[in-house]
């Protein structure tokens, strides 16, 4: 039988239990339509972190205290501090050993309230240099930036951000108001420009002088330069110094550190591209994960095909021994009932990506539980998927359609 | 017999030779066929008759190349066919025989011209145009011009049984095996598909086997085999009271 004549045979058959093929078909649909709609959401979400990481700007390097791996530091870790000083960060703009980094940022973050008059909101407090906007790719909307005169000077002044300003002003504009920040009062000098969108985002914070968050926040003691920072931010002087600055930063931290040779970092160096790519990685797994979730269905879909095709050689068990005795080969059977599995399986297929792919394009911006979901349409995985529809026709059709090319022919007409 | 085979001018289509077919039940085999030898001549029409059990059917799948001899030979059309494998048997039914059933057989979802193309699709060879002018010759020739597109359902025993027939015809097989052919039909209906067979072998040359158990149309073949035990046990020809003149029944192969 030729390929015409055999495509002919199987619609036929396949057309003659429209309500079955229908629901065969509809299990391949969904296996494979939530195929593509979970790989597009996942790709989508892997697509917009990278975007949002590299918004940061991809010559920004952050410093953090504490070793790679704490598993072993309760043996002490060789007396290092285990903590970042501001006179670490100061130390990290060095012409000298530090000849890629362009400029220094260390934060210490806080968490607190802000208050103005009856209106008060939680916010993420960063107490900051006057390199921090810098750093941070952001910019001021209204007033002005922290100065390191105001670092100096210990001053209680606050930088809000957009949010933390329209919760407690509203449109008005804040600069010069006197508000509360965990009680104590500072002057708002400046509104950070909104940065909705990033991954980062600067909006419910508000940034003050990270002195000011020492000394009178959390009401400590010490020289200036002994003010310990939970992060330094630090740009290289280009994307393509990035690496030369990270080794640059580990010689300076070792030394200042006093570090051993054969000691480990007390302090991890984060590039952007290592934030791109743990991120990506994880992202990788989430699509691998949903992927597979979606390829379950698929398999369900798949042995549907199979239980229907073994129904099918059962009733048509009659059919099969008339097409032997006028003729048919072994061979013509077994292709007439994997080209039916294959045909239904590809049908499913075809209509599966079609609806992934409206699923994923009518989804995409959709607001799911609060998150924003955004999706990546990708040809190759509904190429991949149409294979796979494909493979599954023919995996799952084999073994009824052997079973229909093996019957006796003799019982087979016999067969009532 | 050898001399006679060898003095023959034509081959003939059927040559069982010392064929015996068993069957395993368990523990133990059951002789269906015990060392038949049976010829049939190229034009003749012959009945085989028997009780159930007596080897009949066992003896039509095996012409029919649906089944193959445990020992023995048999020559179809002088082709040795009892050790074909099952590709080159389905070769064999698709091209060389006719087969008609007792239940029709035919694909009830398909029309009674798709049913007469089915054995030219699985041999192969024809675009569809000439597959289905073959076929319309076939069901042209069973009187049925008329009903091309209908469904088995939509049509008569008779007709269905003459469907079943074009389709044994659209090969253009020398041989037609009818296993009960009148074995769901009325007495009209029967002489009607009765005819058909006679008229086949009278004027297109068919050679025609029966398997039946009606006396009424065995009689109406020209040459009756009974079975028995799966042995034959009477192999006579028919006289007619219409007396025919060609009668080429051959008396022989106990």
């Amino acid at each position: 039988m030729n390929l015409v004549l055999l495509l002919s045979t199987a619609l036929s058959s396949i057309g003659t239990n429209k309500l079955r093929a229908s629901l065969t078909l509809l299990g391949i649909v969904i296996g494979v339509s939530s195929v593509i709609a979970m790989m597009a959401v996942g790709r989508g979400a892997q697509v917009s972190v990278t975007a949002r990481i590299s918004d940061l700007g991809t010559d920004l390097i952050t410093v953090r205290p504490g070793a790679q791996a704490q598993r072993f530091a309760f043996f002490g870790g060789g007396g290092n501090s285990d903590v970042l000083s501001l006179e670490d960060a100061f130390a990290l703009k060095d012409d000298v050993f530090a000849p890629d980094v362009r400029l220094i940022a260390p934060e210490n973050s806080f968490s607190g309230t802000a208050a103005f008059g009856a209106e008060n909101t939680f916010v993420n407090g960063v107490g900051v240099t006057a390199e921090y906007l810098e750093a941070r790719n952001l910019v001021i909307a209204s007033g002005r930036n922290i100065s390191n005169v105001d670092v100096e000077n210990i001053s209680t002044v606050a930088v809000l951000g957009s949010e933390t300003s329209k919760t407690l002003f509203g449109q008005r504009d804040p600069v010069g108001v006197t508000i509360k920040i965990s009680g104590r009062e500072f002057t708002v000098v400046g509104v950070i420009k909104s940065q909705q969108g990033t991954i980062f985002n600067p909006d419910s914070s508000v940034i003050v002088p990270i002195t000011t968050v020492h000394y009178r926040l959390n009401n400590e003691k010490g020289l200036p330069d002994s003010i310990s920072v939970s992060s330094i931010n630090v740009l290289a002087t280009s994307e393509s110094t990035v690496d030369d600055a990270r080794l640059d930063i580990a010689t300076v931290l070792r030394l200042r550190h006093e570090l051993a040779a054969d000691d480990d970092d007390d302090f991890q160096i984060t590039t952007q591209q290592d934030t791109i790519e743990t991120l990506e990685g994880t992202q990788g797994t989430f699509v691998i994960l949903l992927g597979s979730i979606a390829g379950i269905s698929l398999l369900v879909g798949g042995i549907g095909v199979m239980n229907i095709m073994l129904v099918s050689v059962t009733e048509r068990t009659r059919e099969i021994g008339i097409r032997r005795a006028v003729g048919a080969k072994r061979r013509d059977i077994l292709l007439q009932f994997v080209t039916e599995a294959v045909l239904m399986t590809f049908g499913g297929g075809i209509i599966g990506v079609l609806t992934g792919w409206a699923i994923a394009y009518f989804g995409n911006g959709a607001t799911v539980a609060g998150d924003v979901i955004e999706t990546a349409i990708e040809t190759h995985i509904a190429v991949i998927a149409l294979v796979v529809s494909v493979a599954v026709g023919l995996f799952f059709g084999i073994y009824p359609a052997v079973r229909a090319a093996s019957l006796n022919p003799i019982e087979a007409l016999r067969h009532e | 017999m050898t001399t006679t085979a060898s003095t023959r001018v034509t081959v003939p289509v059927i040559e069982l030779s010392n064929v015996s077919r068993e069957f395993r039940m368990g523990t133990h085999v059951v002789t269906a066929l015990d060392g038949i030898n049976l010829i049939i001549e190229r034009g003749e029409m012959v009945a085989i008759i028997g009780p159930s059990g007596s080897g009949k059917s066992t003896l039509m799948n095996t012409l029919g190349c649906l089944d193959q001899p445990s020992s023995g030979s048999f020559m179809l059309n002088g082709q040795d066919v009892s050790d074909l494998s099952d590709d080159q048997l389905a070769e064999t039914r698709s091209r060389q025989l006719g087969f008609v059933f007792q239940s029709y057989n035919l694909l009830p979802r398909e029309t009674a011209l798709s049913n007469v193309e089915l054995p030219l699709k699985y041999a192969g060879g024809l675009s569809g145009y000439e597959r289905r002018l073959a076929a319309r010759t076939a069901l042209d020739r069973v009187g049925l011009t008329e009903r091309y597109d209908h469904l088995p359902m939509q049509m008569s025993g008779g007709e269905q049984q003459r469907v079943g027939i074009a389709r044994a015809l659209v090969q253009n097989p020398a041989l037609i095996l009818a296993d009960e052919p009148t074995g769901n039909l009325d007495t009209n209906s029967s002489a009607e598909v009765i005819e058909m067979l006679r008229s086949l072998n009278e004027q297109d040359g068919k050679t025609i086997v029966v398997v039946t158990h009606d006396t009424e149309v065995a009689e109406a073949m020209k040459r009756i085999v009974v079975f028995r035990d799966g042995r034959i046990v009477d192999d006579r020809a028919v006289v007619h009271a219409s007396a025919d003149s060609n009668d080429n029944t051959t008396e022989s192969n106990q």
